[in-house]
């Protein structure tokens, strides 16, 4: 991507890279010193899960990834089976 | 009435701690407030010579801890003002030469005495942050617009809170900020800083060379009238008082309206 800068010569401001850089960093920062954070919503993950289909959660990865300039939420969640005639509640 | 502990913090170091604690304290005095400050950063000691106390000193914090001395007998008193008094560090002692439940104990005796007791912590996240926390009722954070110190304020302030301190007993003080690279897209502002950590701002002080022509001399930048810094504490030192002071410009420092009104005294 290099060749932009000979379209636009102007940088983005080191500032927005910064917060920008900052906000991914926290994510993970937050993420991490707070290791019950993930341990609980992987409980409600199957709490509400297991309401549709069975899973193996010996094989379920609940954990953040860095994609490109975003950090998601990647959920790994082997299914057993699918229950039958489940009618989502509204 | 009992005195109100309010620790300084910051998980870096160098961000100016020491400078903003020498500086609150000293003008909450120039107003009149007893204050006491303590030194926690024990083994690396500095708020002496911020002070310019430094040739004072005969007992110190772990000596009060041990009960080798009354803490009135380790208070030692400011050359300027009468009211302000400083409890030093040991600097030949490490963090673990104090518990918190001392630190609570010596804090909790000087509310008897002062209207307000400041407390100095070292950098980091171990004992010395948790001895410096242990009895106080606020928390100042200090950060400068870096990634890294704002990085580190985030973790103090999770600590902060998961040790009880709400949000309404955390503030944040924005040190260093440099105006002129703000305005070049160079370093975040006080709304970028203040987006990220979510906590209520105490005051914005600029990077300014009299805090080091200040910190030369032992002599406070709060007290000089013509230091832009000292400004900016004399503000913050309002804040902590209850008054609504506005944010001062931290534009054009050195153009002629910002010199005259400093000369009118109204900047
Ligand atoms: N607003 C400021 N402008 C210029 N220099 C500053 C400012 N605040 C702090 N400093 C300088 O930065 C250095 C670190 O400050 P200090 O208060 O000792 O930080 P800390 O206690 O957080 O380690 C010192 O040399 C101090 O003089
Ligand atoms: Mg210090």
């Amino acid at each position: 991507m290099d060749w932009l800068k000979f379209i636009n010569p102007r940088e983005e401001p080191s500032k927005d890279v910064a917060k920008e850089r900052l906000r991914l960093l926290l994510i993970h920062d937050r993420a991490s010193v707070a290791p019950q954070l993930l341990e609980s919503l992987r409980g409600d993950l199957i709490a509400a899960i297991t309401k549709y289909m069975d899973i193996d959660e010996s094989g379920m990865e609940v954990n953040l990834e860095n994609v490109g300039h975003s950090v998601v939420l990647m959920a790994n969640i082997p299914i057993r089976r699918v229950k039958r005639g489940v009618q989502a509640s509204l | 009435m009992q005195g109100k502990v309010y620790v300084v913090t910051s998980g870096k170091g160098g961000v100016g701690k020491t400078t903003a604690t020498a500086n609150i304290g000293t003008g909450l005095a120039a107003l009149g407030r007893k204050v006491a400050l303590i030194d926690a950063d024990i083994g690396l000691r500095n708020l002496d010579v911020v002070l310019g106390l430094e040739n004072r000193i005969v007992y110190d914090l772990t000596h009060v801890a041990d009960g080798l001395c009354r803490l009135r007998q380790a208070l030692i008193r400011d050359k300027r003002m009468e009211h302000l008094y400083l409890l030093p560090a040991a600097q030949t002692k490490d963090k673990t030469a104090v518990s918190p439940d001392q630190m609570q104990a010596i804090c909790d005796e000087l509310r008897d005495d002062f209207d307000f007791i400041l407390v100095d912590s070292p950098a980091g996240i171990e004992q010395g942050f948790r001895n410096a926390i242990a009895g106080a009722d606020d928390a100042i954070i200090v950060t400068t617009p870096e990634v890294s110190a704002v990085r580190d304020a985030d973790r103090i302030i999770g600590l902060l809170e998961s040790a009880g301190f709400e949000q309404d007993h955390r503030m944040l003080v924005i040190n260093r900020l440099k105006p002129s690279m703000v305005r070049r897209g160079d370093m975040m502002d006080i709304d970028d800083v203040q987006e990220i950590l979510s906590v209520p701002l105490l005051g914005v002080v600029p990077d300014d060379e009299s805090i080091i022509v200040s910190t030369n001399r032992g002599d406070p930048a709060v007290l000089d009238q013509s230091s832009r810094a000292g400004q900016a504490f004399r503000n913050i030192v309002r804040r902590i008082l209850g008054e609504e002071v506005p944010l001062m410009d931290l534009n054009d420092q050195n153009g002629f309206l910002a010199r005259f009104r400093r000369l009118v005294g109204i900047g």
